[in-house]
């Protein structure tokens, strides 16, 4: 116990810890929309991408988080023109994320720097991050929580109900736009957190978890912001004190681990709620 | 019809075509407040493009329309809209309430924060509709009918003048069909909204019709359903011989292609 409280003490374990909370809230909000209109394909998509977009930015200017956002900006264009209806979205998606993860290995290639760079994207490497870059995902985070509040209620119609929504005055088109890019954003952020390869523990499962408790869609999105909030913060201080293992392994867990116990008690909790025939 | 009226729904020479297909042209139509409309006519023949004319989603080929004296536009408050019955996901985290409530305020920017006023006004459409037993369950696990009843909430919770129904009894059970009508009749009755219903089965809905407007062939016919619903006029329509039978208080049309009238979707 000694060591985490020596370290809670030291800077980059306390913009790590603000970071991560703040990116666990962006992806704890996004979530329950990104279950709602079946996006998981695009979760992973984007962040897989954003591997090469990571790959890019070192090789171009030493800085692996610009260059994954940059990407993922890209990546969400593309997803957005391409994938029009979501019949062909998942197509699309899987078009694009082949050919730009083989751009990814071929830029790595290139780059003649740490070996460990790669695994870093891959698996997530919050403590490496500088200050600076920090600050730029702190802030991002900061601005994505902020949209998603701003088009909450105008995203759940569009979601649920969209041929109403778009009755009612909703530009569904644009909507979903500007959430393909929150969401990008936010992949990319996660990914810094817990790596390509494991964005989904903190951008889906809180969701699918908050899911199995509530069905008031405004509940079920704090209880994903929460689940995420705690499965990263347990899992960068548990990374902490154990000072081996890479904090990802403990957000994973954590999180599938609030899955599972929702899982189990939601049904019992789903009967409860009064059913007529 | 009367010039002191204003009509709740106005067509003028409303054409409609895509490309070389013509759907309908030359369309006059003045429907009186509190009127309760069906429209009739083959799949394809534009029935749920006259109801996207009307919600300001679709602009006419030609011609003018008003609802309620003006150009519809998206997003006009005036209008209710009821779309065709599709199955919500059965694990979609939302409440009927929460569906209904998005018909209020749904289009605004920010959180759905509880709010007395708004509160009310979704425990009245709820009640309108008799749904009150299950509004807190989650949609996606209640029935079609159920499901259907807090549309039509939706559709209603902000009080529109005119009520746009696309094909409301489609995949119901004639229980939950009856129902369904009964209820769209009692708000016209009581609220005197105005009901255009889209279907493709007149006799669900021929006790409480007072116009029908049938699409079909690119010609359209309006009228009392007794004055539609004739061999002449439907084989003029068509341009086919048909036959209209009454056997009780149903009606029976002979020599429409079953394909093309019932299994639209």
């Amino acid at each position: 116990m000694d060591n985490i409280s020596f370290y809670l003490q030291q800077p980059f374990a306390q913009h790590a810890l603000l970071a991560a909370g703040l990116v666990a809230v962006a992806c704890g909000a996004i979530g329950p929309f990104v279950v709602m209109r079946r996006m998981a394909f695009a979760v992973h998509g984007t962040s897989e991408l954003a591997f090469t977009g990571a790959a890019a930015g070192l090789l171009i200017a030493g800085n692996a988080v610009a260059g994954a956002l940059c990407g993922s900006l890209v990546v969400a264009a593309i997803i957005g023109v391409l994938g029009e209806r979501e019949s062909e979205r998942d197509a699309s998606i899987g078009v694009v994320l082949a050919f730009g993860l083989g751009i990814g290995v071929l830029l790595l290639g290139y780059y003649h720097g740490f070996a460990t760079a790669a695994t870093n994207i891959l698996f997530g490497d919050i403590f490496g991050v500088s200050t600076g870059q920090l600050v730029l995902l702190g802030a991002i985070a900061v601005a994505v929580v902020a949209v998603m509040t701003g088009i909450y209620r105008p995203l759940l119609f569009a979601s649920v109900d969209p041929e109403v929504a778009a009755a009612r005055g909703v530009h569904t088109r644009a909507l979903g736009l500007v959430f393909l890019v929150a969401l990008a954003v936010t992949v990319t952020e996660a990914a810094q957190v817990v790596g390509t390869l494991l964005v989904l523990s903190l951008a889906i499962t809180p969701a699918a978890a908050a899911q199995r408790l509530t069905a008031s869609p405004l509940r079920a999105t704090l209880l994903s912001v929460l689940f995420a909030l705690v499965a990263s913060e347990a899992g960068l201080v548990a990374s902490l004190a154990s000072s081996t293992v890479k904090p990802s392994v403990f957000i994973t867990s954590i999180s599938f681990g609030i899955y599972v116990a929702c899982r189990l008690g939601g049904p019992f909790v789903q009967a409860r709620v009064p059913r007529t025939a | 019809m009367s010039a002191a009226i204003e009509p709740a729904i106005a067509l003028r020479g409303a054409a409609m075509r895509y490309g070389a297909r013509t759907l309908w042209t030359d369309l006059d139509l003045d429907i009186e407040p509190g009127a309760f409309v069906a429209v009739l006519g083959p799949n394809g023949a534009g029935k749920t493009t006259l109801i996207r004319i009307l919600l300001g989603l679709t602009a006419l080929s030609g011609g003018t329309v008003t609802v309620g004296g003006r150009t519809p536009k998206r997003g006009d408050e005036r209008i209710g809209y009821v779309p065709q019955q599709r199955a919500l996901d059965r694990d979609l985290p939302i409440r009927g309430r929460d569906l209904v409530r998005l018909g209020l305020d749904g289009h605004r920017r920010g959180l759905p924060l509880v709010r007395g006023d708004v509160a009310a006004r979704v425990d009245e459409a709820i009640d309108a509709v008799g749904a009150r037993a299950y509004a807190s369950a989650p949609v996606g696990r209640l029935s079609g009918g159920e499901q259907q009843r807090l549309r039509i909430a939706q559709a209603i919770a902000g009080r529109p003048l005119v009520l746009l129904c696309d094909e409301p009894l489609l995949s119901l059970d004639p229980g939950h069909q009856h129902g369904v009508t009964e209820l769209l009749e009692r708000l016209r009755r009581e609220r005197g909204t105005t009901i255009l219903f889209v279907t493709h089965e007149i006799n669900p809905v021929l006790p409480y019709v007072d116009r029908v407007l049938y699409l079909a062939e690119g010609r359209w016919a309006a009228g009392a359903p007794d004055e539609v619903f004739t061999g002449e006029r439907l084989s003029e329509l068509y341009g086919t011989p048909i036959d209209v039978l009454r056997v009780r208080d149903r009606i029976v049309v002979v020599g429409i292609d079953e394909e093309s009238h019932h299994h639209e979707h």
